[in-house]
């Protein structure tokens, strides 16, 4: 039998369709990949097998009655970020330690009333504050990619998958999923498929719903997938996104059929290229993969034209004033009084900073000490309201440009992936990460990372197409156009079921049962 | 130095996470550092430009007056650390 | 603040050993809002239910849960500063209010801080017959916390959410009072406002109506002195004292020498005294922002006509129109509408009849036994019906004022018709001049000395109308009878 896990979401579709093989088939295949991969790479944090085969049981018969939803039978990653009825949901933090929601996510319910079946809950950085899953409760998530190494073998350094949803990403392109669920609030769904080689959309603010999604910071944050294809991308973001009365941010609009979209070509787009995303100290490889995605976009027919982004660089100041003054609002519920953590101290304001200190790790208390002194008394007006102003403009930027062009094209990150460590020192050298990928949500518009080849390294990148609000089709478009003259990238032999294969079998199948906890 | 140590341990203190001596101090210097950097943002002349209040260019969407909700109580409490007879149970409050 | 420059009335003025002092008074009153379901959430805002039983995932500030706004408590403000004569704010924003406390699962507050729903309005009011304008500074809405129980454990505090997210109407004063009498005039003209409007019951006993008050001294013609705030006063009763004692204590310390500490404080009625709630640490810093998961709310003109055509009428409204319909006087009219459920009682009784004889009935008789008795107007043993029969009764001489008092007794106690109980009984008065004379004649006749001593001392002719009455079992008409004992008796 093929591996099933090399398939694609469409594929996967096909084979169940054909009866090529079961549903059941298709999710023991992922569990066995997870059980072989967990302990190396940490991507998920609980795996919860027995609800996977319950759903792809029923999923069996659906399709034998031939009832088969959108998804029906897909095994998928859910990030760790969304709630989850009945099965523990963190957001990868200690401070809310065994918490099971009584409820579901919105975005969740719509992927499993669409017949998809749920592997287990995917590893992210804390609260989704991270550009390389290394702030993690559950510890770190190992990219399945290597660099080129100096004698011919891989190198054996441990890469980042990106972040927050690095376990999205690492799950994805490991192939112990068929796609993930990912949430992204300044480039953490396209930065992470960036450094994997996976397609990752961000949709329009507004385009999903953000109930029972763990908030970070409200005005930014947006859930979308991380998959094989820009094909599959466009499968889970028709079930993912929808309209709810829960949610008043989310916009009452019909969905459309995005899959339609993936052959229309891009005769007569026109394609910003915005001069100001050139920043001092760009490598070349990320100027010659923009050259190349401006080249295949002009070959398939679209024309190219350059616009000027004038408040691009002030997006990510900007973003770090915004996102930790929310976050530290909404972070505010997490004090051991109506679930998770609980650390007892002599009274209850006692408790409530003994109970933060040990559930919050460093970077999210950073950032909940940045977001509490820019909203503090004093500060508002030369922090918050002057980041907010300028929000404005980098939205105008933007509606500027919508006269002259219909799509824009931008490399997704400034490098490729780095190992760890290696930018953990200064959290400013990691908030660059987001350079290119923040404007996207400031502007509350919708954004796609697709593989367009590899470093010198051999490790990939990614290019970034952004589009007009709620005009997620043209981003299928451009980025089916550049999906086809790219190609799609492999992270290669999974090294992780390689001579140590037998005793890192056993280890997996311990860590998966425990969620690999460190 | 923008944030000094009285100040960090104010903000800890008003976010409610307990700070040790050291954090306090290497809090000074990181916090400084990010608020420095993002101080860029004076550049931008921003005199007559509105602040964004929404993201979406929609509606404040409402709700009709009727009780849709609640009688759960198990469900709130279910995950809570400590309660009694459905009550949330918390070290005393000094007022 | 705004520092009003009024003229203080003297009597005003509170004496101290250094000279008179003026007391300036504003006033911060949350009104729960009248409504089935709570501001931002689908829970049942009803009272007394068990713990954390009227409580969503959204009150409970699950992980991942989201406001959405109920439209009848817009609609309920709306009203409210319609009925407080203020401008309404067609756009405002919610802003969170930040600050940790346990009955604060969210660990802010939904409120609005700088762009409220409803601007500046006034309301009238009477203080010993004297009318005088209070402004209104603003009206926001805001979401009420939760209750926490102290005194249950020693170690433990208990927190129950019901009330957490209840929709609230903060009602801000201008510091315009003057007296502890002009403090209490507000609130209860206030609470009449709501309760007329029916946006809120005003029921201050289950907190439903509650006041912050804002007390500072100053010499007159000085400026605003520092001012304490005395939290959660909820009777009107305990808001004339505390004024009082808090303005006594302010004085006191400033005539010591000393100075305010702006502080807040309780007032502890058992002791007659303010208290200073003692916070760990400064003044807060509650980092005000605005709510990112609600868009600024935006009403249209055309909605808030619509609620103003809609608004019942309003207490001044209704007075003016008691004084200038039934020709009731200020301080009748007053009493009347005090309550709508009074008012509109009144014109039951009224209707048809004469006005003035209406409201006697309503508010000499029936109020002050109501109040006797311990009823309100709401449960009356006597039906409006009935009130008006017994008026017609009078008005047709059928029964004499005073046995129309006995007959309100039986109506009190047994209930029935009054024109049936009045033939049953044999009630009827007497008016035939005829049966009078004779009943005259004869204590006439029984008390030569008496009428003799009448003709030096004419107030003696109520000696003889109670002698007739007497005799008639009451029932000889009053009027007849000192008509005809005049004569009788020569007297002018």
């Amino acid at each position: 039998m093929t591996d099933l896990t090399k398939l694609t979401l469409a594929e996967a579709r096909d084979g169940l369709a054909k009866k090529t093989f079961s549903a059941t088939d298709l999710t023991r295949a992922h569990l066995d990949a997870i059980e072989a991969a967990n302990s190396a790479l940490n991507a998920f944090v609980l795996p919860t097998p027995d609800h996977a085969l319950a759903q792809a049981a029923e999923s069996d018969r659906r399709i034998a009655k031939g009832e088969a939803r959108p998804l029906e039978g897909l095994p998928l990653g859910h990030k760790d970020l969304f709630c989850t009825k009945g099965i523990r949901t963190t957001a990868c933090s200690r401070i809310l330690d065994d918490f099971k929601p009584p409820y579901e996510s919105t975005v969740g319910q719509n992927l499993w009333d669409a017949g998809a079946v749920m592997l287990g809950k995917l590893n992210n950085d804390e609260f989704a504050m991270g550009s390389s899953n290394e702030t993690s409760a559950f510890g770190p998530v190992i990219s399945p990619w290597r660099r080129n190494g100096k004698d011919g073998n891989p190198s054996t350094d441990k890469l980042v998958p990106g972040g927050s949803s690095g376990g999205s990403s690492a799950a994805v392109s490991a192939g112990l999923c068929l796609a993930a669920t990912a949430t992204d609030t300044g480039g953490s769904i396209r930065q992470p498929a960036a450094l994997t080689g996976t397609v990752g959309i961000k949709p329009t603010y507004g385009r999903c719903s953000r109930w029972g999604i763990v908030a970070f910071a409200s005005s930014l944050d947006q859930a979308g997938p991380i998959a094989k294809t820009v094909r599959d991308a466009a499968m889970m973001l028709k079930v993912m996104a929808s309209h709810d009365a829960k949610d008043t941010t989310s916009v009452d609009a019909p969905v459309p059929d995005y899959e339609a979209a993936l052959t229309k070509g891009v005769k007569g787009l026109r394609v910003g290229v915005p001069k100001e995303y050139r920043v001092p100290g760009m490598s070349k490889e990320i100027e010659d993969l923009w050259q190349k995605g401006i080249d295949w976009l002009k070959a398939q027919g679209a024309t190219i034209h350059e616009i000027s982004l004038p408040h691009t660089k002030y997006a990510l100041p900007a973003y770090y004033i915004v996102a930790p003054a929310e976050c530290s609002s909404n972070l505010a519920r997490y004090d051991g009084v109506r679930y998770g953590l609980r650390v007892p101290g002599k009274d209850v304001t006692d408790t409530y900073e003994n109970t933060r200190a040990a559930g919050f790790g460093k970077e999210v208390r950073r950032r909940i000490l940045i977001g509490t002194y820019v909203l503090s008394a004093g500060y508002y007006d030369a922090y918050y309201l002057k980041a907010q102003k300028v929000r404005t403009l980098i939205k105008r930027d933007f509606d500027l440009a919508w006269d002259k062009v219909d799509v824009v094209l931008t490399p997704t990150t400034p490098s490729p992936a780095f190992a760890f460590g290696e930018k953990s020192g200064d959290p400013i050298a990691m908030y660059l990460e987001d350079i290119f990928t923040v404007t996207v949500n400031m502007a509350g518009l919708p954004g796609i990372s697709v593989p367009g080849g590899l470093s010198s390294e051999g490790t990939p990148l990614g290019l970034q197409l952004i589009a007009k609000p709620f005009d997620e089709e043209t981003l299928f478009r451009a980025g089916q156009a550049i999906e086809t003259a790219a190609g799609r990238f492999d992270a290669g032999a999974a090294w992780w079921t390689g001579a140590a294969g037998a005793r890192s079998q056993q280890a997996g199948a311990k860590a998966g049962k425990s969620g690999g906890k460190s | 130095m923008q944030v000094d140590e009285a100040t960090v341990r104010r903000i800890a203190r008003l976010a409610r996470i307990k700070i040790t001596d050291a954090e306090a101090k290497s809090l000074e210097g990181e916090l400084s550092g990010i608020l420095d950097w993002v101080k860029q943002l004076d550049e931008v002349d921003t005199a007559n430009v509105e602040p964004m209040t929404r993201v979406v260019p929609i509606e404040l969407k409402q709700r009709a007056d009727k009780v849709t909700d609640g009688e759960i109580a198990d469900q709130v409490t279910a995950n809570a650390p400590m309660t009694e007879d459905h009550f949330f149970v918390v070290p005393k409050v000094v007022e | 603040m705004q520092a009003k420059a009024k003229a203080t009335k003297t009597s005003n003025l509170i004496p101290g050993a250094t000279g008179d002092w003026e007391v300036v008074i504003g006033m911060e009153v949350h009104a729960q809002v009248a409504s089935q379901s709570k501001l931002f959430s689908g829970s049942s805002t009803a009272f007394g239910a068990e713990p954390n039983s009227h409580v969503s995932l959204v009150d409970a500030a699950m992980p991942g849960m989201l406001p959405v706004i109920n439209s009848e408590c817009i609609a309920q403000a709306v009203r409210t500063g319609l009925g407080l004569k203020a401008a309404v704010n067609l756009r405002s924003v919610f802003d969170r209010k930040n600050y940790f406390y346990p009955d604060l699962p969210q660990g802010y507050q939904i409120s609005q801080y700088k762009q409220p729903i409803v601007g500046e309005g006034e309301i009238e009011i009477d203080v010993d017959g004297e009318a005088m304008r209070v402004g209104i500074e603003r009206l926001h809405l805001e979401q009420d916390a939760g209750k926490s129980i102290h005194d249950q454990h020693p170690d433990y505090s208990y927190v129950d959410l019901n009330r957490s997210g209840v929709a609230l109407m903060e009602i801000v004063s201008k510091p315009d009072l003057r007296s502890s009498k002009q403090a209490q005039a507000y609130v209860t003209k206030l609470r009449t406002i709501l309760r007329y409007l029916g946006t809120c019951d005003g029921d201050m006993e289950k907190g439903n109506l509650r006041a912050d008050v804002n007390v500072s001294v100053r010499k007159p013609g000085d400026g605003l002195g520092t001012r304490c705030e005395i939290k959660n006063v909820n009777s009107i009763r305990f808001i004339g004292q505390a004024v009082e004692v808090e303005a006594r204590r302010q004085i006191d310390i400033l005539e010591d020498g000393g100075k305010i500490d702006q502080e807040t404080r309780l007032f502890d009625p058992g002791k007659g005294e303010t208290r200073s709630m003692r916070s760990k640490e400064e003044a807060h810093d509650y980092r005000y922002f605005p709510d990112p998961d609600l868009l600024p709310l935006e009403m249209t003109q055309q909605y808030v006509d619509d609620l103003k055509q809609h608004l019942p009428e309003l207490p001044d409204e209704k007075r003016a129109r008691f004084m200038k319909d039934y020709g009731l006087t200020a301080y009748d009219a007053g009493v009347l509408i005090a309550e709508r459920e009074r008012a509109d009682f009144f014109e039951a009784v009224a209707k048809g009849r004469d006005g003035k004889t209406a409201a006697n009935w309503v508010i000499n008789e029936l109020l002050g036994r109501l109040n006797k008795d311990g009823h309100d107007i709401g449960d009356s043993p006597l039906s409006a019906k009935q009130l008006g029969g017994l008026v017609d009764l009078i008005a047709t001489n059928v029964i004499s004022g005073k046995i129309a008092k006995d007959l309100f007794e039986i109506l009190w106690t047994d209930g029935g018709d009054p024109a049936e109980i009045v033939d049953a009984r044999g009630m009827k008065q007497v008016t035939d001049t005829g049966a009078i004379e004779k009943a005259i004649d004869e204590i006439i006749a029984a008390n030569p000395d008496k009428v003799e001593q009448a003709k030096a001392k004419p107030s003696m002719l109520g000696w003889f109308v109670g002698q007739v009455m007497k005799s008639s079992g009451g029932k000889a008409n009053p009027a007849a009878v000192n008509e005809i004992l005049k004569k009788k008796l020569g007297i002018a």
